[in-house]
C-alpha cells in the first residue's frame, strides 16, 4: 500500500496508522448478503403479520393498508440505506469546484446538457446554493448553464433515482432522470437565450471572489467509507419521518382510495390533472425520497405516469424556501422567468408522458 | 490555533464546528473557534461550497463535514 509507505516515511515520529479499508469496511462483506436475504423475505413477512398474526382479511381495506405499510416501511428504509451508502461513497469523488471548472466558459446547448447531468450527482448542501450560484457565474459559467445545474440538482435527486430503480425498475428510473435532465436543459437554455445577466442583483458581480486553489488532502478508501457511513446516518436520520409519513399516506391511498375515482382524477383522460398535480405539488415541500411511497401508491391506483411525474417534479424542483433564497441574487424578473420556465417544462413532461404511455 | 468555520449557519456548519472542536480537544490543542457567516466574507476567502474550514487563516477543506478522526489528522498536520 503506497499510502502507508508515504505516511511512514513522511513524518519523523511514526503515527498510529489510520485503519485500512478492510478493517473499517470488512463487516460489509457479511452485511450486504444479509441485507439481500432480509429484503427478499420482507413481503412474506408483512403478509404473515397482517393476515395471519393480526387476522385481517386480505380483501379488506384495513388489511391491505396494513400489509402495504408493513411491507413498504422496512423495504424503503433498507433500500434507502443501501442507496445512500453507495451514492455518498461515489460522491466523495465529485465536488462542486470540479464541476464548476468543467462547466466554465462552456456556452451553448452542450453546456446546458452537461450542467443538467452534473446537477444530478454533484453533492452540495442546499444551504450553499447562493455562494455556489455566485461562484459559478463569477468564474465564467454562463448564466443559462448555471441554471441548468441549479434546476437539475433538486429535481433529479440521486437518491430518489436509485430508489425508483429499486422499487419500479430501470424504465421508470430512466424516464425520471431523462425528463428531469430535459426540463433542466430546457429551462437553462431559455434563460441563457433571453440574456438575463442584467437581472442579477448587482452585488453578485461586485463582491470579492477569487476561487481558492486549495488542494485538499487526498482521501483514502477508508476515509470515503467513513464519509459514506456518516452520510447514511445523516440522511436516513433526517429523512425517515418523511418517509414513514409518505408511506402512511401511501398505505391509506392503497387501502382506501377508490380506484375508479382516482383513475378519473389522476388518469390520462382528465386533461386538467397535470396542472392540478403541479399546483398541489408546489406548496408541498418534501425530500424526493418522501414523495416516492405516495407516487408508488398513486401509480398502483391507476394514476397516469405523466401526472405522477409532474407531481413529483413540482414537489422537489419548485419550492417556496428555495425561491426566497434565490431572491437574494436574482431580481424579480429573473425569478419569474425561472418559475415560469420550470413550470412549463414540468407541464410539458406531464402531457408528453400521458400522451405516449 | 485559530479554527474558522465558514458557512451561513446551516445544520452542516454547526456539525462541522462540533466535530472540529471535538478533534481539537482530543489533541489537547489550544484553540479558538470563529464562525464566518456572511456570504461576502465567505466568498472573499475563495469559498463557494460551504461548510468550509480554515486553520490559522489557511483554507483546509470545503463542501463537506469529515469525521472527527480525519479532522484530528488534519489539525495535527
Amino acid at each position: 500500500m503506497p499510502d502507508a509507505l508515504k505516511e511512514a516515511t513522511c513524518c519523523g515520529t511514526p503515527t498510529p496508522r489510520a485503519p485500512g479499508f478492510w478493517q473499517r469496511g470488512g463487516w460489509l462483506v457479511l452485511a450486504l448478503p444479509l441485507w439481500f436475504v432480509i429484503y427478499h423475505f420482507l413481503e412474506p413477512f408483512a403478509n404473515w403479520l397482517a393476515y395471519s398474526r393480526l387476522g385481517l382479511a386480505a380483501t379488506s381495506r384495513l388489511g391491505s393498508a396494513v400489509a402495504f405499510f408493513a411491507y413498504d416501511a422496512p423495504k424503503v428504509l433498507m433500500l434507502l440505506s443501501l442507496v445512500v451508502l453507495g451514492v455518498t461513497f461515489v460522491q466523495t469523488f465529485i465536488s462542486p469546484e470540479r464541476t464548476r471548472d468543467i462547466l466554465a466558459k462552456r456556452a451553448g446547448a452542450w453546456g446546458n446538457l452537461l450542467a443538467a447531468v452534473f446537477g444530478i450527482f454533484t453533492p452540495f448542501c442546499s444551504c450553499s446554493a447562493v455562494p455556489l450560484f455566485i461562484g459559478f457565474v463569477r468564474v465564467g459559467v454562463p448564466l443559462g448553464v448555471t441554471f441548468s445545474f441549479l434546476v437539475s440538482a433538486p429535481m433529479v435527486n440521486e437518491v430518489a433515482l436509485f430508489l425508483l430503480l429499486g422499487l419500479f425498475g430501470w424504465k421508470i428510473a430512466l424516464i425520471y432522470a431523462s425528463t428531469g435532465v430535459g426540463v433542466a436543459f430546457l429551462a437553462g437554455w431559455v434563460i441563457g437565450r433571453l440574456r438575463m445577466e442584467k437581472h442579477l442583483e448587482p452585488w453578485v458581480m461586485q463582491i470579492d471572489f477569487k476561487p481558492s486553489t486549495m488542494a485538499e488532502a487526498p482521501k483514502s478508501l477508508s476515509d470515503r467509507l467513513d464519509l459514506a457511513m456518516e452520510g447514511v446516518r445523516d440522511i436516513v436520520g433526517k429523512v425517515w419521518p418523511y418517509l414513514l409519513a409518505g408511506i402512511a399516506v401511501g398505505a391509506f391511498i392503497h387501502g382506501y382510495a377508490p380506484e375508479a375515482l382516482m383513475a378519473r382524477i389522476m388518469g390520462k383522460a382528465a386533461w386538467w390533472s397535470v396542472p392540478l398535480a403541479v399546483l398541489i405539488g408546489v406548496p408541498l415541500y418534501s425530500n424526493a425520497a418522501g414523495v416516492i411511497p405516495i407516487v408508488q401508491a398513486l401509480l398502483g391506483k391507476g394514476a397516469a405516469l405523466g401526472t405522477v411525474l409532474a407531481f413529483m417534479m413540482a414537489v422537489t424542483a419548485l419550492s417556496l424556501p428555495e425561491t426566497i433564497i434565490l431572491r437574494k441574487v436574482l431580481r424579480l424578473r429573473l425569478i419569474a422567468v425561472f418559475i415560469a420556465v420550470v413550470t412549463a417544462g414540468i407541464l410539458l413532461v406531464g402531457y408528453l408522458f400521458n400522451a405516449i404511455m | 490555533m485559530l479554527i474558522e468555520i465558514l458557512g451561513t449557519g446551516c445544520p452542516k456548519c454547526e456539525l462541522l464546528a462540533k466535530h472540529a472542536e471535538e478533534a481539537a480537544r482530543s489533541l489537547g490543542l489550544e484553540y479558538r473557534i470563529m464562525k464566518v457567516k456572511e456570504i461576502p466574507d465567505i466568498m472573499a476567502r475563495g469559498v463557494m461550497s460551504t461548510p468550509a474550514l480554515a486553520v490559522d487563516g489557511v483554507l483546509k477543506l470545503q463542501g463537506h463535514v469529515p469525521t472527527v478522526r480525519s479532522l484530528a489528522e488534519l489539525l495535527k498536520a
